[in-house]
C-alpha cells in the first residue's frame, strides 16, 4: 500500500497543489484535505503537511484563525499521538498558534517581504521530516514571508538549543530577525516540524533552485514504511 | 447592549518593527519630540446581556486564547460605561463581579 500524506487547504493556502505534488514526486500518495473535514481518520493519512499561503488573509494573526479550523484538533490529536506533521510557512505559523510547536513568528524585523532563494544548515537529520539528510548538511530552497522573524524568549530559546530542537538555521545571512538564525524547529517527540522556507518549491530541477527540499518528503515516507 | 474593550498590545521586550517605522516617520513629517512607538490592536466587544463577572470572564478567556498571542502579546479588557468611560477589570476577581454592568 502507498503511504498516503495529507495536505490541509484552508480558505487561503496557497502552496497545498505544490506540496501534494512534492508527496508524489517522493513517491507517496498525496490526499487532499479540507479544514472542514472534522475527523482525519476517515481520510486514513499517515503523516500531515500544513502548507504556506495566507490562511484567513492573515486576520488577526497569521495562522491564529486556522488554528480554530474544524479539520485543526484533529491535526492536534494526531500529532500528539506521534503521527508526522509538517507545517510550512504559514503552516509553522499554524503549529505555533496550536501550541503544537513553541514561539510565535512575527513581522520581518525590516518590514520587507522577502522572496529569494535561502541557504539553511540542516541541525537535527533526526525528526521525521529530516532523516534523509545528514547533521549539518546544507540546502537551498526558496524562502517568501512578510512574517518570518521566528521568537519566543530565552529560555524556550535555550531548551530548544538544548534539546536538538532548532531543525534548520539560516545561513548567509538572517533574511527576517529570526532569533538565533532559526529557520525550523521540531517539537520534543520529533514528529512535528515547522519552518519558514519552502522545500515543497525545490523538488525537481525544472521548477525549483533545487531538489534539496525533496528529503522532506522521502524522509516521512521512509519512516512511515519502517514503522 | 453593553460595550467591553479589548486591547492588544507586543510585550515589551518583543521587537515592533512597525511601530519603530512609524517612529521615524514623524520627524520627517514635522512632529518632534516623540522617542518610541508602539502599535496594538483594539478590539470593540458589544456584549448582549449584563456584563457581569461571568461574562467578563468568558471575555477574559477569548481575549487570552483569541485575540492575543500570549507568546508575544499582552492584553487589558476594559468595560466602557454609557458616558465612554472605560474602567480596567480583572478576570477572576472580585473586581470583575463588581464590574458588572447592567
Amino acid at each position: 500500500m502507498t503511504t498516503r500524506i495529507g495536505v490541509v487547504t484552508f480558505p487561503g493556502s496557497l502552496d497545498d497543489s505544490d506540496a501534494r505534488r512534492a508527496v508524489r514526486i517522493a513517491g507517496g500518495e498525496a490526499v487532499a484535505l479540507w479544514h472542514r473535514d472534522k475527523d482525519l481518520r476517515k481520510q486514513q493519512v499517515d503523516a500531515i503537511v500544513l502548507p504556506g499561503g495566507f490562511s484567513y488573509g492573515d486576520y488577526l494573526r497569521c495562522g491564529a484563525i486556522a488554528r480554530f479550523s474544524p479539520i485543526m484538533e484533529s491535526v492536534v490529536e494526531q500529532a500528539k499521538a506521534g503521527m508526522p506533521v509538517l507545517g510550512i510557512c504559514n503552516g509553522f505559523q499554524i503549529l505555533c498558534e496550536t501550541h503544537l510547536l513553541p514561539g510565535a513568528l512575527t513581522r520581518n524585523d525590516h518590514l520587507h517581504f522577502v522572496c529569494r532563494d535561502q541557504r539553511l544548515r540542516v541541525e537535527n537529520a533526526t525528526t521525521a521530516w529530516t532523516s534523509d539528510y545528514a547533521d549539518g548538511q546544507e540546502i537551498v530552497v526558496p524562502l517568501k514571508n512578510g512574517e518570518g522573524g521566528y521568537v519566543a524568549d530565552e529560555r524556550t530559546l535555550d531548551e530548544l538549543e538544548g534539546e536538538g530542537r532548532v531543525v534548520f538555521r539560516y545561513l548567509d545571512g538572517n533574511p527576517n530577525g529570526s532569533r538565533r538564525d532559526i529557520a525550523g524547529i521540531t517539537n520534543e517527540a520529533g514528529n512535528v516540524v515547522g519552518l519558514m522556507p519552502h522545500p515543497e518549491h525545490a523538488v525537481e530541477a525544472l521548477t525549483g533552485p533545487t531538489t534539496d527540499g525533496l528529503g522532506f518528503f522521502t524522509s516521512a515516507l521512509k519512516k512511515l514504511v519502517a514503522s | 447592549m453593553a460595550r467591553v474593550v479589548v486591547d492588544v498590545m507586543l510585550k515589551p521586550e518583543i521587537l515592533d518593527p512597525q511601530g519603530q517605522a512609524v517612529q521615524r516617520a514623524l520627524p520627517r513629517l514635522g512632529f518632534e519630540g516623540v522617542s518610541d512607538v508602539r502599535q496594538g490592536k483594539r478590539f470593540e466587544l458589544e456584549v448582549e446581556g449584563p456584563v457581569d463577572g461571568d461574562a467578563l470572564a468568558r471575555i477574559h478567556e477569548l481575549a487570552e486564547t483569541f485575540l492575543a498571542n500570549t507568546v508575544i502579546e499582552d492584553f487589558t479588557v476594559r468595560v466602557q460605561d454609557a458616558d465612554g468611560n472605560e474602567r480596567p477589570v480583572e478576570a477572576g476577581t472580585d473586581a470583575a463581579s463588581e464590574g458588572a454592568v447592567a
